[in-house]
């Protein structure tokens, strides 16, 4: 077994499903039945009209990632399950900072530092301003740090989106499903796709 | 009572004004079903006021409790290989259904389920007898959903069926709230369903991996075949044997599995698992290419998995990917349904006989005659056993009769020593061990199998969980003959806590009611025997009476069900006393 597989990292997994009511609960169920947690999930539509994607952060080996994705395309209404590291997804996370706008205002370092970790202005009220930042969790993370100091009264980051960086998108998989007799590419795990080390005799 | 049968209504034309329950038991009919076992109440009332007028096409057997209802839809299923039908109220019938989803979801076994639900305008607002019946049943099913219109019945049905019984089987629950039963809509007709653009019921079969796995098939010296369920869910039996059959290998099979191949071929050298044979358990960890057919491995089977078959490479015919690789790690993945496989991997084999590997199966069979199984089924001591009941049994029905059993020591007993001439044969709750499942299920298997003998197999501790079933019996007049092995205890539980928890028996001393009393209570008659002597006339009388009958058998009360592998062993580990 490689080493990738017994050691544990975090991995998007890529959902493609149908918009259903309950799947959420069921693609949910697979992790915590396994008492798995899930580190950030985000439901969305994809660039597919009628096809929704699911972004889910494991930390996880790559055994256990594969086993669960393969649990979860088994769902009725899921069409398509990727797994991928970091390494091979374009990855983004927001994040809002409400801090007291007489701070802002009172103190220059603060807008310099603002500056610098990328932040911009969502809303300015007499009594708060609340910013925004789009990027990694250290980069979100860090500017929590920052505005620790100056009164940082509330903070919310949003979920991970991801875009698989090899992925040619949906539209023509989604084409192969549609048929009734679908192509080998549709019927089983990418990963399983190329399984050439398993056959070594 | 006197009913005179009534003709089901036709198909309605299209754009016809029918309500939803209409729509719903003509997509029954159009879907096969004969059967339907359930429970009526306040949320589904709408639906079996249209029964009413469906009973020519659709017979509903009334039950005792939904638990009853599912396991005899999931019997139905096992011994007719058609998908169970199941009714059952909102909110305490619903979930009384639970442990048969969850049953029938680890067996793969198929059905549908119709739960009644509180009307559209009272979903979460606790109403009177709401649950939350999608939320609790979504992990136990393989799909569910909730009909509030009754436009989309007809869609829907199609949709549960062809989910239900195709692929790797399972149960469907479809919610269905009051007001959509009420519901007139205009018919659009009933379009059975066989496509859903997200669900691929068979991986395609790929070539090069039958390929590989003929390779290593045919340099193979010491080959082994296991082969589960999958081999009856796919209808492939004459399949699998020919593959055998050509190939000399020596096969045994899952609890799942027994039956599909008959007891008596020449290649088949028995059970697998925790109680399995002695033979099957070690080889395991002696064959150079293990062929795992439509099983999944299961904990039972395995043992210890670090310790399982490493020596082996392994090749793993199993239509869902899922299963590849979950718990042992494959060499070649077969993907696909075996009834397509196992031909094109029959083609690639070369004929062989591996007689010395075989007769290998043979000698450890013998040692376990010897210590076991001689004096199990010809017992030397004055109590009865178990073993020697169903060796009667076998004598009698000479393995043309559907065996179902409840869990515990007297399934193990009758799965290891049951015979089996015919596939759909073994009934038995594999997965879940649900206690209860016997009686019940044995009834749904009579329905299933009218021209079957069908016996329930059943310890006293699992009788008494689903009991009240004798009543279901009693109103249909159904014919199953009930066969209670009454050691006074819970045995298996007993078994351990002698083997492992220095005999500290632990709330394993169960008491019974008088059986024959009870049975004769619901008009069955039954007979309790506690010698020898009468056991054959017991079960002559048992089997040869027009309709249902009890009967209990007293066997010795400490006995052990061996060989075991003991939790956390390796299957080479297992023990023989």
């Amino acid at each position: 077994m490689s080493e990738q597989a017994i050691e544990k990292q975090e991995y998007n997994i890529t959902v493609y499903t149908e918009n259903q009511i309950g799947l959420l609960n069921r693609i949910a169920m697979i992790f915590s039945r396994r008492k798995m947690n899930i580190l950030s999930l985000n439901t969305s539509p994809s660039e597919v009209e009628g096809i929704h994607r699911f972004n889910i952060v494991v930390h996880e080996t790559q055994e256990v990632v594969s086993k669960i994705a393969r649990q979860i395309e088994k769902q009725i209404e899921v069409l398509k399950v990727y797994f991928n590291t970091n390494d091979d997804v374009i990855w983004q996370e927001m994040a809002l900072y409400k801090v007291p706008t007489q701070v802002i205002a009172e103190k220059a370092k603060v807008e310099r530092l603002l500056r610098e970790n990328g932040a911009r202005v969502v809303a300015i009220r007499s009594d708060y301003t609340v910013f925004e930042t789009t990027g990694h969790r250290e980069e979100t993370d860090n500017l929590i740090k920052v505005l620790q100091p100056y009164g940082l009264i509330e903070f919310v980051r949003s979920a991970r989106v991801a875009i698989i960086k090899d992925s040619d998108g949906f539209n023509r998989k989604l084409r192969e499903f549609e048929r009734m007799e679908p192509g080998h590419e549709v019927v089983e795990n990418e990963f399983l796709n190329s399984r050439d080390k398993v056959f070594s005799m | 009572m006197l009913m005179q049968e009534k003709q089901a209504p036709a198909l309605p034309e299209t754009d016809t004004m029918i309500s939803g329950s209409q729509a719903l038991l003509h997509a029954l009919v159009a879907e096969g079903t004969d059967t339907i076992f359930g429970y009526p109440g306040g949320a589904i009332m709408p639906i079996y006021d249209a029964l009413y007028d469906f009973e020519g096409d659709l017979k509903h057997v009334l039950v005792r409790h939904e638990q009853g209802g599912i396991h005899a839809g999931q019997g139905y299923a096992r011994s007719s290989g058609k998908v169970g039908v199941v009714f059952a109220t909102s909110g305490p019938g619903a979930t009384n259904l639970v442990t048969g989803l969850a049953d029938a979801q680890i067996d793969s076994t198929p059905l549908v389920c119709i739960t009644g639900q509180v009307f559209a305008h009272l979903l979460g607002t606790d109403a009177f007898q709401e649950a939350d019946v999608i939320g609790i049943t979504t992990p136990v099913t393989k799909w569910n959903y909730q009909i509030t219109d009754a436009t989309e019945i007809p869609e829907v049905l199609a949709k549960a069926f062809h989910i239900a019984r195709s692929g790797r089987p399972g149960p469907v629950l479809i919610d269905i709230t009051k007001n959509a039963q009420l519901q007139k809509f205009a018919f659009k007709g009933y379009t059975p369903c066989e496509h859903i653009r997200s669900y691929r019921p068979k991986p395609i079969v790929r070539k090069e991996y039958i390929k590989q796995a003929a390779e290593l098939i045919n340099k193979a010296k010491k080959p082994f075949v296991l082969w589960g369920q999958g081999v009856m869910l796919g209808s492939a039996e004459q399949e699998f044997k020919a593959f055998l059959e050509k190939t000399g290998i020596p096969a045994a099979w899952t609890i799942m599995g027994a039956g599909a191949l008959p007891s008596d071929h020449p290649q088949n050298v028995g059970m697998l698992g925790m109680h399995g044979n002695y033979g099957p358990n070690v080889m395991t960890n002696e064959c150079d290419v293990l062929i795992a057919i439509g099983m999944r491995f299961d904990d039972r089977v395995t043992g210890r998995l670090d310790k399982y078959a490493k020596q082996a490479q392994v090749i793993h015919l199993d239509i869902d990917p899922a299963e590849i690789d979950k718990n042992v790690k494959t060499t070649v993945p077969v993907w696909g349904d075996c009834k397509e496989t196992l031909p094109l991997l029959t083609q690639l084999v070369e004929t062989k006989k591996h007689t010395d590997w075989l007769a290998k199966f043979r000698e450890f069979e013998q040692k376990e005659i010897d210590a076991v199984i001689r004096e199990e089924l010809f017992p030397t001591t004055e109590e009865m056993t178990m073993g020697e009941v169903i060796q009667q049994l076998n004598e009698i029905t000479n393995g043309e009769a559907i065996i179902v059993t409840d869990v515990g020591q007297h399934q193990m007993v009758a799965c290891r020593y049951a015979k089996l001439n015919h596939t759909r044969s073994n009934i038995t709750s594999g997965g879940l061990g649900t206690m209860g499942f016997a009686l019940p299920a044995a009834i749904g298997a009579k329905f299933g199998a009218l021209d079957r003998t069908v016996v329930a197999v059943i310890g006293d501790g699992g009788v008494q969980m689903t009991i009240q079933e004798l009543g279901t019996i009693m109103q249909s007049g159904i014919d199953v003959k009930i066969l209670i092995l009454n050691n006074q205890f819970l045995g298996m539980v007993r078994q351990w806590q002698e083997l492992f928890h220095e005999r500290r028996y632990s709330f394993v001393d169960i008491t019974s009611p008088d059986y024959v009393t009870v049975a004769k209570g619901y008009g069955i008659p039954g007979r309790s025997v506690n010698k020898r002597e009468e056991l054959r006339a017991a079960l002559e009388q048992m089997l040869s009476n027009p309709g249902s009958f009890l009967l209990e058998v007293m066997v010795t009360k400490e006995n052990n069900v061996f060989p075991m592998v003991p939790q956390g062993c390796s299957v080479s580990e297992i023990r023989l006393k």
